[in-house]
């Protein structure tokens, strides 16, 4: 090993150099294999086993048995490497592998859930993250069990955290299922088991410290996956060197083909529909801004659910528990949202240039146009409809591929991108191991969220208040084990897709204990009344309508469908917080005195980190 | 809390830091919000507002919130003595 004077943490810089200078080599030396002739197969495999190594190495290099470390990794996070790891934390298998697809199939109204995701960072660095950091809690309920104070508030928080978590996580062991089943050709259900053992080695045996240090070596490993096909694109298009500033040109170019090809307004026949199932052809246009209420409304309230979702989603806002003071806690959250944009700012223009590479006839690899015949001869099309990720169906018995007849599943925009602008097997490898960093670093946060809530909130405070450290921490592993394999179980079913999933967590989340941690700090007057019912009457208003709607077959109330549940929830809980509250008592001296001090920066937290 | 100065300069922050959340709010509503409401009119022959400001412009706008704001609650908490110690 490499000698680190004065400790692992001052020398973050050198060490994680090192890390992608190594990673950057492996790369190289796995184009030089493949040149040489080794299989894609094999060169799948070596990037996946590489990869995955290397974080359950930092994970066991990470194990620890102080509850301090456990919980908030010694809270010596500094802001820029928090920043990295949220971002890892954050970007899961729907950013990585769903986002661009959803773009390219579903055009601009798609296009509220980038402004949604980033603009919710505003909100948890103003309202919510440096407060609760000077708080000091290990968890979310934490903070809502101490400020509003009684088993019952910690107990509301606990089970909403764990259901909108428990939603994601599936989506995300989902997502390491399908990226290992495709560059490891091996079956969906071994590829989740493969996935969550993984995620597990990760965070058993140090909890949040060996999190963080993994996410951030998860980070350099998605970033780099995700840019460098999008600048090999942009160049090899001929639009220019950085495809950020290159793209408005070609988004152009599309607008114009979008037209000639008759996008809008050539719908697939019904029985093409129908032999595709939930694959989709192209409906509606990259820049379709459109001019009625009913779109903007319905864009309005996405980007509001995805905001008030973030700002309310445990394994996020715990992440700021782990930074040395309040003011490295908001200068973190603008390292978080600077590395998130680094991917959220080029998956427009990986939309546009795959859509490019794909409808323009002046270009070699475009496919809408051409013979059918022509078209199912090509490698790429031959396997990915082997897996069931696209369809070629010709619909008026013509021969010629149009827009209405080709359909596919949003996710390969990102996946066989490499292989339909015809780039080497390498760059398919990379991509595949930046899929499995981006679903596994998810993961991993949501799995320790759960648990730890678990452990800490309701075995310790509720359960146990005499539980010495160690039974604490192995209580946590336990759980951390049984959540994984239960997770990876229901994955295996495939009940929902990726994106469906998350959005369910966000609204899930913001329906339950939005209102509740906001309010906690803003306004002194809410108090345990007001807060349990904010939260049972939010999440639960919030769920009987997802069910109504998504399973009931109710008709959806102006365009508030299953993705924006949080529509309804939200208001409920703050109308419900607000009587409440006012109905009841005013919270008692101590309380409003323990929300003056997490106001300012100054002084010790509340809790300490024996609590 | 008495009727002392500790009492009036923890207040003064507290207004300052309201206020200052509230001009974040209002610039975090006008890009993830208002913005968006009118894209199909930013939208020119000559260029894809709306893809540009959904894609890439409020997105910039925020970091540069975020970081603006941090700054900013940092020079309050200093100007009233309620920054953290440097200890590490």
């Amino acid at each position: 090993m490499i000698k680190l004077e004065g400790g692992f943490v001052k020398n973050l810089g050198k060490v994680y150099s090192i890390y992608t200078l190594g990673f950057l080599g492996f790369v190289i030396l796995m184009a030089i294999l493949e040149w040489s002739g080794v299989s894609n197969t094999m060169i799948g495999w070596l990037f996946v086993a590489f990869t995955v190594l290397i974080y359950a190495l930092i994970g066991v290099l990470s194990r620890t048995m102080d509850t301090g470390q456990y919980y908030v990794a010694g809270r010596e996070v500094p802001a820029v490497y928090n920043g990295m790891a949220t971002a890892a934390d954050w970007m899961s298998g729907a950013s990585f592998i769903a986002m661009a697809g959803g773009i390219y199939l579903k055009g601009y109204p798609y296009m509220a859930f980038l402004v949604g995701w980033t603009g919710g960072y505003v909100l948890v660095a103003s309202l919510i993250a440096p407060y609760l950091r000077k708080f000091g809690c290990y968890t979310v309920p934490d903070f809502i069990g101490t400020r509003y104070g009684g088993n019952l508030a910690r107990f509301c928080a606990v089970f909403i955290l764990v259901i909108a978590s428990f939603t994601y996580v599936t989506a995300q062991i989902n997502g390491t299922g399908t990226v290992a089943s495709r560059a490891l050709q091996i079956p969906f259900e071994v590829g989740v088991w493969i996935g969550l053992s993984g995620i597990l080695f990760c965070s058993m045996l140090g909890g949040m410290r060996a999190v963080t240090w993994t996410q951030v070596a998860q980070y350099i490993v998605l970033i780099v996956a995700y840019l460098i096909p999008v600048f090999w694109m942009s160049n090899k298009l001929g639009y220019g060197l950085i495809p950020h500033l290159a793209q408005f040109d070609a988004v152009a170019r599309v607008q114009e083909l979008e037209a000639a090809l008759g996008v809008k307004q050539l719908m697939p026949t019904a029985e093409a529909q129908a032999a595709a199932g939930k694959l989709s052809s192209l409906k509606v246009g990259i820049n379709d801004a459109s001019s009625s209420a009913m779109a903007k409304w319905k864009f309005f309230t996405l980007v509001l659910c995805m905001m008030a979702g973030t700002a309310s989603l445990p394994h996020v806002i715990m992440r700021y528990f782990t930074t040395s003071s309040v003011k490295a806690a908001r200068q973190s959250v603008g390292f978080s949202l600077l590395f998130i944009c680094l991917l959220y700012l080029t998956a427009p223009a990986l939309a546009t240039f795959t859509k490019l590479s794909l409808l323009d006839p002046n270009v070699a690899t475009s496919i809408i146009g051409k013979s059918i015949a022509s078209v199912n001869n090509l490698e790429w099309i031959q396997q990915w409809s082997n897996v069931g990720f696209l369809k070629v169906i010709d619909g008026n018995n013509d021969g010629i591929l149009q827009i209405n007849e080709f359909f596919m599943r949003g996710d390969i925009v990102v996946l066989a991108t490499p292989e339909m602008a015809g780039l080497p097997y390498v760059i398919s490898g990379l991509v595949a191991a930046g899929g499995l960093a981006a679903a596994m670093s998810t993961a991993d946060g949501l799995l320790l969220a759960i648990a730890n809530a678990l452990s800490h909130d309701l075995y310790y405070k509720i359960i146990d208040p005499k539980a010495n450290t160690k039974t604490r921490l192995i209580v946590a592993r336990i759980l951390l084990l049984i959540i994984g394999i239960a997770g990876a179980f229901v994955a295996s079913l495939k009940l929902t897709s990726i994106l469906g999933a998350v959005a369910w967590a966000f609204c899930f989340a913001n329906s339950g204990l939005f209102f509740p941690l906001i309010l906690g700090v803003w306004w002194k007057r809410a108090n345990r009344a007001g807060a349990i019912a904010g939260m049972i009457g939010g999440f639960g208003s919030g769920a009987l309508y997802l069910y109504m709607v998504q399973f009931a077959g109710m008709e959806p109330w102006i365009g508030i469908d299953g993705l924006r549940f949080g529509m309804i929830g939200m208001p409920v809980s703050l109308i419900l917080m607000v009587v409440v509250s006012l109905m009841t008592e005013e919270p008692d001296k101590a309380t409003q005195d323990m929300v003056d001090q997490i106001r300012v920066a100054k002084g010790k937290p509340l809790l300490d980190n024996e609590h | 809390m008495g009727g002392n100065t500790m009492s009036n300069k923890y207040d003064g922050h507290w207004k300052r830091t309201k206020s200052l959340t509230t001009i974040t709010l209002v610039i975090w509503a006008f890009f993830g919000f208002a913005v968006h409401w009118f894209g199909d009119l930013l939208n020119s022959s000559s260029f894809p507002g709306a893809y540009y400001m959904a894609g890439q412009g409020s997105q910039i706008a925020f970091a540069l919130l975020v970081f603006w704001f941090a700054s900013r609650q940092n020079k309050i908490d200093e100007e009233f003595g309620f920054q953290e110690d440097e200890e590490k």
